[in-house]
């Protein structure tokens, strides 16, 4: 008799996962089996370029069981609980499934609602969110009417999925206006909660001077209490306030919503607190969370999921023979940051490693922490390997779940 | 590595003043960091907020949002700013000896 692993999720975290864990087991020795509510697998890198027509929103969506390793079984259900005692998942209408190894991968969800005001009036209109596919849809539209006046770009509260996607659209913001012959009509400002749009020393060192480059205004440890859409302002929980006639917010992020329904399961959010190397919940070694859903101190990235997966599908192996789980995460994360005109900057750092100058992955490779035209096209070359490599949980060459030091320039603070 | 001294103890800490060691902070050494923060005198709702900044950042290698603060700790959001002008979640995990919070770049 087989073991049962259930993943919950079907995103990026959990098709590699289920991809990954059917390659290394024989279906009699493991049945894995994947949840979701919908069949619908957005690329999600791609949002940030529905806003400005450089991407369809109807090609950034794709059957999420034709993304699964045949063997899967695959089941299209809301999740209503999962009961860790008893080790089982409830579904809607009754069905229950058991598991011996339960991965959490159900991702990060947006919670607009919990800020005063944020789906009120103007929600839509000339408020809007481009971190889901209606949001950045709707933005489309409103950035094609817009003729100017003030676009503020606003973090509402971390964590939040892909940190420097925001910074990355007020580059593109920038970048559009200019590019339609508006940009002196525009006033643009990026908000963030934290003390700088970066935070890191050698990052802040190396790309301070690029929001003012830009003209664009920063705004920081400005953390949002509530947004007036009829009078287009957004108030700070210390009562400042910054006016505007387009907002983009990027509102706080939650775990899915079972979670919070799951005693033990989740942290005040909802994500998962696993151990950050082993990404096993304290108390509960059959229980794993990988991607979003994890309460980690790293960022909300598919690269992160990737190189979670290696770590992740070696340990619940160790769990199912008795063994010690002696494969550890590092926190690795490598992101290209688009910056507009064609150009990006390639990041690449861990929990210990800031991300640092050099080249990636090697010392011949992409620039790292400096605005290329190769990294832009490497941005605009990953979704091909995502939807052919990554998601079929496949490794890449040259690239390993560790992060390496390996053509890094360490430099002094 | 710059260092300080809190408590006649030498203690690491980044350049602007937050420990890099948070196993190197003792309880004798928040007053001192308060008051270079411009608070005066702790008082036992400063404390509440401290040892939960301590906790969380034990539990989750970082520290807690003003949110997750307000909802979690016991602490409004209005009274934390009320004991925190500058900012709870940047001046408690000052005084808490935890790292500064930070995005990833």
């Amino acid at each position: 008799m087989g073991k049962h692993i259930v993943i919950l999720g079907g995103g990026t975290a959990g098709t590699m996962t289920a991809n990954r864990l059917c390659r290394t087991y024989d279906r009699d020795e493991c049945l894995v089996t994947v949840v979701d509510q919908d069949d619908d697998h957005l690329y999600q890198p791609g949002l940030l370029f529905v806003p400005f027509g450089l991407a369809r929103p109807d090609h950034l969506v794709r059957s999420r069981p034709r993304q699964l390793d045949e063997a899967v079984d695959y089941k299209m259900a809301r999740i209503d609980r999962v009961d860790l005692d008893a080790r089982t998942v409830r579904l809607a209408g009754g069905i229950q499934l058991s598991y011996d190894v339960l991965v959490v991968a159900t991702g990060a969800r947006l919670l607009p609602e919990e800020t005063e005001g944020l789906t009120g009036p103007g929600w839509g209109e000339k408020v809007f969110t481009f971190y889901d596919l209606p949001g950045a849809t709707g933005l489309h539209d409103a950035l094609e009417r817009f003729e100017g006046g003030r676009v503020v770009v606003d973090i509402a509260d971390l964590p939040l999925k892909c940190p420097v996607a925001p910074l990355e659209f007020a580059f593109l913001a920038d970048w559009y206006f200019r590019s339609r012959g508006i940009r002196d009509r525009v006033e643009l400002t990026y908000a963030t909660p934290l003390d700088g749009a970066f935070t890191k020393p050698v990052a802040a060192k190396a790309l301070g001077g690029l929001l003012n480059d830009k003209g664009i205004e920063l705004v920081t440890e400005f953390t949002l209490g509530e947004v007036d859409g009829e009078h287009g302002r957004l108030m700070s929980y210390d009562e400042r306030e910054v006016a505007f006639d387009l907002a983009v917010v990027v509102p706080l992020h939650g775990g899915a919503e079972y979670v919070g329904r799951s005693a033990g399961l989740g942290d005040e959010l909802g994500f998962v607190p696993v151990d950050p190397h082993t990404l096993q919940l304290p108390g509960r070694h059959e229980v794993f969370a990988v991607g979003d859903a994890a309460g980690l101190p790293a960022s909300k990235a598919g690269s992160v999921a990737h190189f979670e997966g290696e770590v992740l599908v070696h340990n619940i192996g160790q769990f199912l023979a008795g063994q010690p789980l002696d494969a550890s995460f590092d926190g690795h994360a490598n992101c290209f940051v688009e910056t507009g005109f064609h150009k990006a900057l390639l990041i690449d750092f861990n929990y210990d490693t800031e991300p640092l100058p050099g080249h990636f992955p090697g010392p011949v490779g992409l620039p790292l922490l400096k605005e290329s035209h190769a990294a832009h096209l490497g941005k605009l070359a990953f979704e091909w390997l995502y939807w052919h490599s990554l998601l079929p949980g496949r490794e890449l060459p040259g690239i390993g779940s560790a992060m390496s030091e390996h053509g890094k320039h360490h430099v002094p603070h | 590595m710059p260092t300080t001294t809190y408590d006649n103890t030498g203690v690491p800490i980044d350049d602007e003043g937050f420990f890099t060691d948070p196993a190197r902070w003792t309880e004798p050494m928040a007053e001192q960091i308060a008051k270079e923060a411009g608070i005066d005198a702790l008082t036992d709702r400063h404390w509440i907020v401290i040892r939960f900044m301590r906790d969380q950042y034990a539990a989750k290698g970082t520290g807690p949002t003003v949110r997750v603060l307000g909802k979690v700790s016991g602490v409004s959001v209005k009274e934390l700013y009320q004991l925190f002008p500058k900012g709870p979640a940047k001046t408690a995990a000052k005084i808490a000896g935890i790292p500064k919070p930070r995005g990833c770049i």
